[in-house]
């Protein structure tokens, strides 16, 4: 259960003097040897890629969604796909090609189409009938990288982000979380947790995060300040920094609840963007993931049902953008995957692998056993400049 | 293991509290429970018809105003439709408070556990600024009557409650060949996300027995289920789907009506599966994550024996003793932890109901938000988490203790000797290093922090 900080814990222990231990004396970080930026935001509650790169090239595109297709109308991307008109604050990313799709993708979780399930799946980075792997894929990532320190990896948000649970070190932390103590009272606290492995570790992780991070600044709405932390860590020793964003469940009237959703994503996009800076941008590779895609009918309340293939995002300085990249499958019925959702036609993990080993360096064979045990990356889709 | 007065209040209730005597035995714990609901009659709340009524005047002065916008009458609706909202947020603030007594005070406080337990299990939330405030009331008509009572009295209390009918979208949905349907051309027709939910969290579990083809099936036997635009309860025939409808194998009857409904939750309800799935729930939500399998085989049993009888579910999980196991404590939620702190310090109504909205705001709804868990507000329909994992967090723990070592002091004149306090805190249990620290801080306020902040405080 205490995976994650038990080194910190350890490190307390086996440092008995409270000189030495974390408590007692905040740790200097320093930045690990790689330096690419790898944001990973998890898109929860399953999010309608139809609508958000909207096929309209397709024949049996409009008659699948009468009312979502006229509703607003979509930006052109390349003759075939359309952006949600929602998105629109992106497309200066997509024609200077830091912003691209990857789409009619899914993980390997089938049929049950359950959130839960499906997210825990997304974050496992594993097949649900293959090899077993501990925590989440973006902690194993870590676990085969070189340097990496306490501050390396942010998971970041007052909720659980499973896909960098596991053994390696990742700081948690909400751009709101402080631990103001004083130095006697930080003692005592120490002491007071000392035989508490979990709770111990908290506490001396709050502590050097509390010492290290300024308190979040500036104003906006919590997926901004998100977004402003992540960059404000990412331009310094950071690598690598997950959250999530929640509203993407649009059964009903997604003519008003997807916008909503999407501004968000697009705000936390150009934040990210504004705040690393552009030098730090050019380094950096974004992808956005949700747990599946929504039918490909729009169902009897102007909104859509759980599905299977979905969108995945890609977004940076270092994402070779611009384009619409995966097979598309086709929306005629014979097509569709159990005549109701559209056909994954890659999996999901493929393309993020793609991503990683473009930026760090990892061979095939750790992506494809370490990382996602079990995956097939197929051949190299191009997504990094 | 066996009962003891201690954990029986730490684990199963929210803790020790100095003015109140613990319950004797087991038979005095159960017997509490099957009496009747003390708590409720003490500091009772609004029935959902409330809301409905504050709605309904808010919605007429708005609309009033949105058409008169230019006169005076127009601009005092307006008005009024922003008091109406301005009071409803001050109201909700208060329901908190009364939520916070009902287990500060009661001597029954494993029916307070009880009712948090399933309001969770049955998480809806309304998602419109007034309905937003309906939980409370939801929890109090469909949860807290059925905590000592049958399963699926409760499951269809729930599942028919306007409240989850909007929060899931049942409300909108109608069977593709319903009446309205074939004589309506705007495009109307099933909506999933109650009846999946239903089968994946509420019964069966996300293993469970079923298939995407009962999750249409359901979804087709729930279309009716509807609520009135004032959001009372209504079966509407003409949405409901004809023809019968086969969930699990069962086949349930071609006419349209309530009765089916009702058949189908109870099948439901009394599934194998469903007892598996909840006998662990309440294990690992009372006793441990690891629960050992012999307890939840026990608890599961009794279940199927008694068709879901909760009273005999809790008696049995409470008559095992590894219900009294304490190797592999569970931590207390933030919404357990602050009622416990709460508890034990002894802070009563007279401190509690002078809150404003602005202080209960400051003092619980944005430390419960940063500790992770704000104030009957998961993230989705599967509630909050179990697993201790998810609230041992750096940005969580940071939270408590902040509020541990500075919010008891905002709501107490004088806070209590922490030399003695620490004994009764902790049920006289006291590790050294607590003890220690409860002489050893530097003032009062960041004695009681640590104290509550102790681990032998945190878990239970």
């Amino acid at each position: 259960m205490i995976s994650r900080r038990d080194f910190l814990a350890r490190s307390a222990f086996i440092g008995c003097s409270l000189a030495a231990s974390p408590l007692a004396t905040p740790v200097t970080f320093a930045a690990a040897a790689w330096d690419a930026r790898l944001v990973v935001i998890i898109l929860r509650g399953g999010m309608d890629g139809l609508d958000v790169v909207r096929p309209v090239g397709d024949p049996a595109y409009a008659a699948l969604r009468p009312t979502l297709a006229a509703a607003n109308l979509g930006l052109d991307l390349d003759g075939y796909f359309q952006l949600h008109p929602a998105l629109a604050p992106l497309m200066p990313l997509w024609q200077r090609e830091e912003l691209g799709f990857f789409h009619a993708v899914s993980t390997p979780y089938r049929d049950k189409r359950s959130h839960f399930d499906g997210q825990d799946i997304l974050e496992a980075g594993t097949d649900p009938r293959g090899a077993f792997a501990r925590g989440g894929w973006l902690n194993r990532m870590l676990q085969v990288m070189p340097d990496v320190r306490a501050d390396t990896a942010y998971a970041i948000g007052n909720n659980d982000i499973r896909v960098l649970n596991g053994d390696a070190a990742v700081a948690n932390w909400a751009p709101d979380a402080r631990l103001t103590l004083s130095p006697a009272a930080l003692r005592l606290a120490e002491l007071v947790m000392e035989d508490d492995p979990a709770l111990h570790a908290a506490v001396a992780e709050a502590q050097m995060l509390s010492d290290s991070t300024a308190p979040g600044g500036g104003g906006g709405r919590a997926h901004q300040k998100v977004a402003r932390f992540a960059a404000d860590r990412l331009r310094g020793s950071a690598r690598i920094a997950a959250f999530s964003l929640n509203g993407w469940d649009t059964h009903r009237r997604q003519d008003r609840s997807l916008p909503r959703s999407l501004q968000q994503l697009s705000e936390t996009l150009l934040t990210l963007r504004s705040g690393v800076g552009a030098d730090v941008w050019g380094k950096t590779a974004v992808i956005a993931m949700t747990e599946f895609g929504r039918t490909a009918r729009e169902n009897g309340t102007g909104g859509t049902d759980h599905g299977t293939a979905g969108l995945m995002v890609m977004a940076g300085g270092a994402v070779r953008g611009g384009q619409v990249m995966g097979r598309w499958p086709g929306l005629d019925p014979a097509n569709l995957y159990q005549e109701r959702d559209l056909m994954p036609t890659a999996d999901v993990r493929a393309p993020a692998a793609w991503i990683m080993r473009g930026l760090t360096g990892l061979d095939r064979s750790t992506l494809e056993t370490s990382v996602f045990p079990g995956l097939q990356m197929g051949s190299d889709p191009g997504l990094l400049r | 293991m066996s009962f003891d007065p201690i954990l029986a209040e730490h684990r199963f209730g929210y803790g020790h509290s100095i003015g109140l005597r613990g319950p004797e035995s087991l038979d005095t714990m159960l017997a509490a429970l099957a009496g009747p609901d003390h708590a409720q009659a003490e500091y009772p709340l609004p029935p959902f018809r409330h809301i409905q009524d504050t709605f309904v005047l808010w919605r007429r002065f708005q609309r009033f105003g949105r058409a008169n916008p230019d006169s005076k009458e127009g601009k005092s609706a307006a008005e009024k439709a922003q008091n109406i909202r301005r009071e409803a947020r001050e109201e909700h603030a208060q329901w908190f408070i009364r939520h916070q007594l009902r287990r500060i005070s009661t001597r029954d406080g494993l029916r307070e556990r009880l009712v948090a337990f399933w309001a969770d299990h049955f998480t809806a939330r309304g998602k419109n600024l007034l309905l937003s405030h309906a939980n409370p009331a939801y929890v109090d008509e469909t949860i807290r009557p059925h905590v000592a009572g049958r399963f699926a009295d409760m499951l269809i209390a729930c599942v028919t409650h306007p409240l989850m009918l909007h929060y899931l979208d049942q409300n909108a949905s109608a069977g593709p060949n319903s009446r309205l349907a074939r004589r309506n051309d705007r495009v109307r027709g099933l909506n999933e996300n109650l009846a999946r939910e239903v089968l994946e969290l509420h019964t069966l579990g996300a293993g469970g027995p079923y298939t995407q083809q009962d999750v249409r099936e359901l979804a087709e036997l729930f279309t009716g289920l509807g609520a009135t635009r004032d959001w009372g309860f209504k079966f509407r025939s003409a949405m409901a789907e004809p023809g019968g409808e086969t969930v699990l194998g069962a086949t349930y009857g071609a006419k349209p009506s309530m009765d089916h409904i009702r058949d189908v939750l109870t099948d439901l309800a009394h599934h194998p599966a469903t007892a598996a799935h909840l006998a662990r729930k309440i294990c690992v939500h009372f006793v441990s994550d690891t629960p050992s399998k012999a307890l939840v085989a026990h608890v599961t049993q009794a279940f199927l024996d008694t068709d879901g009888d909760l009273m005999a579910c809790t008696a049995t999980l409470l008559n095992h003793p590894d219900a009294w196991d304490t190797t592999a404590p569970n931590i207390r939620t933030p919404d357990e932890f602050v009622s416990a702190s709460l508890r034990t310090l002894g802070i009563g109504a007279d401190a509690l109901e002078k809150l404003r909205l602005s202080d209960v705001r400051k003092h619980f709804f944005r430390p419960l938000r940063r500790m992770g868990q704000p104030w009957y507000a998961p993230g989705g329909p599967d509630g909050f988490d179990e697993a201790d994992a998810a609230w041992i967090t750096p940005q969580g723990i940071s939270a408590r203790m902040d509020w541990a070592m500075t919010v008891p002091s905002r709501l107490m004149q004088n806070l209590p000797d922490p030399r003695t306090f620490v004994d009764h805190a902790l049920g006289g249990r006291v590790p050294k290093p607590v003890r220690f620290a409860a002489q050893a801080a530097e003032n009062r306020a960041v004695a009681v922090g640590l104290i509550l902040s102790s681990p032998a405080f945190q878990r239970r």
